[in-house]
């Protein structure tokens, strides 16, 4: 039976890290469907989701070598197929930016979803002083987008920074 | 030759020798500074102080390696003023060289394009910005205070808009395409 399966590998970055996980992934038979990658803070980050016919505790289990050194962590977990709903709001783009301190993220993301919008992508990034958020949101169709906009902006003055928000472009050919 | 080319022309022969005043080397400020935020207040095109300001402009530019335009708000001083030159950049189609416009904008845009962009503002950040690669621009050169305007395209055409950017207070992370639009800087010029 297919299973889908969330993979974790987070830890100390070096390289090699995504050719061994996948080729041990690949080996088991099992297909990548979704992936995120990156670096944060010089931390390796990846998330995947893949499906097969094997059992989560013998992916694990394979992928254990990966961790043997100390420097990785390495999680999987069985997750249920989802599946992904059509948009029937607007989509926006959200940039925040301003200096660093504790609460930004949450006080945008609180404004967000006292609207009942959807946080569909987001990406933070600090650097020097400069903290930086930018966000790709769903907002419901019946959402008043300019009074969102004002309170996101409102929320951010309280904490010394600016907000943008525009709508996401997407280019039909 | 028409009345649009005309006034380009009028621009590509403009260059700072005509401020009849020496720049000097200001420091660029950084986000998060407040100034970068804030819109910039239309100026007087021919008071001394944008004059003064303008040759500022043109004088930190020519220092600061791989810079092509310059806004008086990274200099610290909330006015719409600029400073502009991609004569040597690799990817500048269109050029008139080095000027300075005050209170400028964009009249007519087309021919979206999405990029990657850099800013001396914020060094340590690339993003993917889109932007019209055919422009119109309207502003007034410091000093005489004549009214030009500019018709260019690709590179100068980009350069423009974010310089016209920084004046109204928003920086290229205010137009990142998305989440993912947003990139650590690798090289630094």
């Amino acid at each position: 039976m297919t299973t889908h399966l969330a993979a974790t590998v987070l830890g100390h970055d070096r390289p090699g890290i995504i050719a061994e996980t996948t080729a041990i992934l690949a080996g088991l038979g099992l297909n990548l469907e979704d992936s995120s990658m990156t670096l944060l803070r010089g931390h390796f980050a990846m998330t995947l989701v893949c499906s097969g016919p094997v059992p989560a505790a013998e992916v694990e289990a394979a992928l254990a070598p990966l961790a043997d050194d100390g420097t990785l962590v390495v999680t999987v977990r069985e997750v249920p197929t989802e599946d992904v709903p059509a948009t029937r709001g607007t989509s926006w783009v959200l940039t925040v930016h301003g200096g660093d301190r504790p609460g930004i993220v949450s006080a945008v993301a609180a404004e967000v979803a006292r609207v009942g919008g959807n946080i569909t992508d987001l990406t933070t990034r600090l650097a020097g002083e400069l903290y930086l958020l930018v966000a790709e949101i769903d907002l419901p169709a019946d959402v008043d987008v300019e009074a969102v906009g004002a309170a996101i902006r409102a929320a951010g003055e309280e904490l010394g920074v600016g907000a943008t928000l525009r709508p996401a472009e997407a280019d039909e050919l | 030759m028409s009345a649009e080319q005309d006034q380009d022309g009028r621009v590509a022969a403009w260059s700072e020798t005509e401020l009849g005043v020496e720049g000097v080397v200001r420091d660029v400020v950084r986000a998060p500074a407040a100034v970068l935020s804030t819109p910039g207040a239309d100026v007087d095109p021919c008071a001394a102080e944008t004059v003064r300001l303008a040759a500022d402009l043109v004088a930190t530019m020519r220092v600061s390696p791989g810079c092509v335009g310059l806004a008086a708000p990274q200099v610290g001083v909330s006015a719409r003023v600029f400073c502009v030159d991609v004569a040597d950049h690799p990817k500048t189609r269109t050029h008139h060289g080095t000027f300075v416009l005050c209170n400028a904008e964009v009249v007519e845009a087309s021919r979206n394009e999405k990029a990657r962009e850099g800013c001396m503002s914020v060094p340590d950040l690339t993003g993917d910005v889109k932007r019209a690669t055919r422009v119109v621009v309207r502003g007034r050169l410091p000093g005489t205070g004549e009214e030009v305007t500019v018709v260019t395209d690709a590179f100068e055409a980009r350069a423009l808009q974010h310089e016209i950017d920084h004046c109204a207070g928003l920086l290229f992370l205010d137009r990142a395409a998305g989440a993912h639009a947003i990139h650590p800087r690798k090289t630094y010029l």
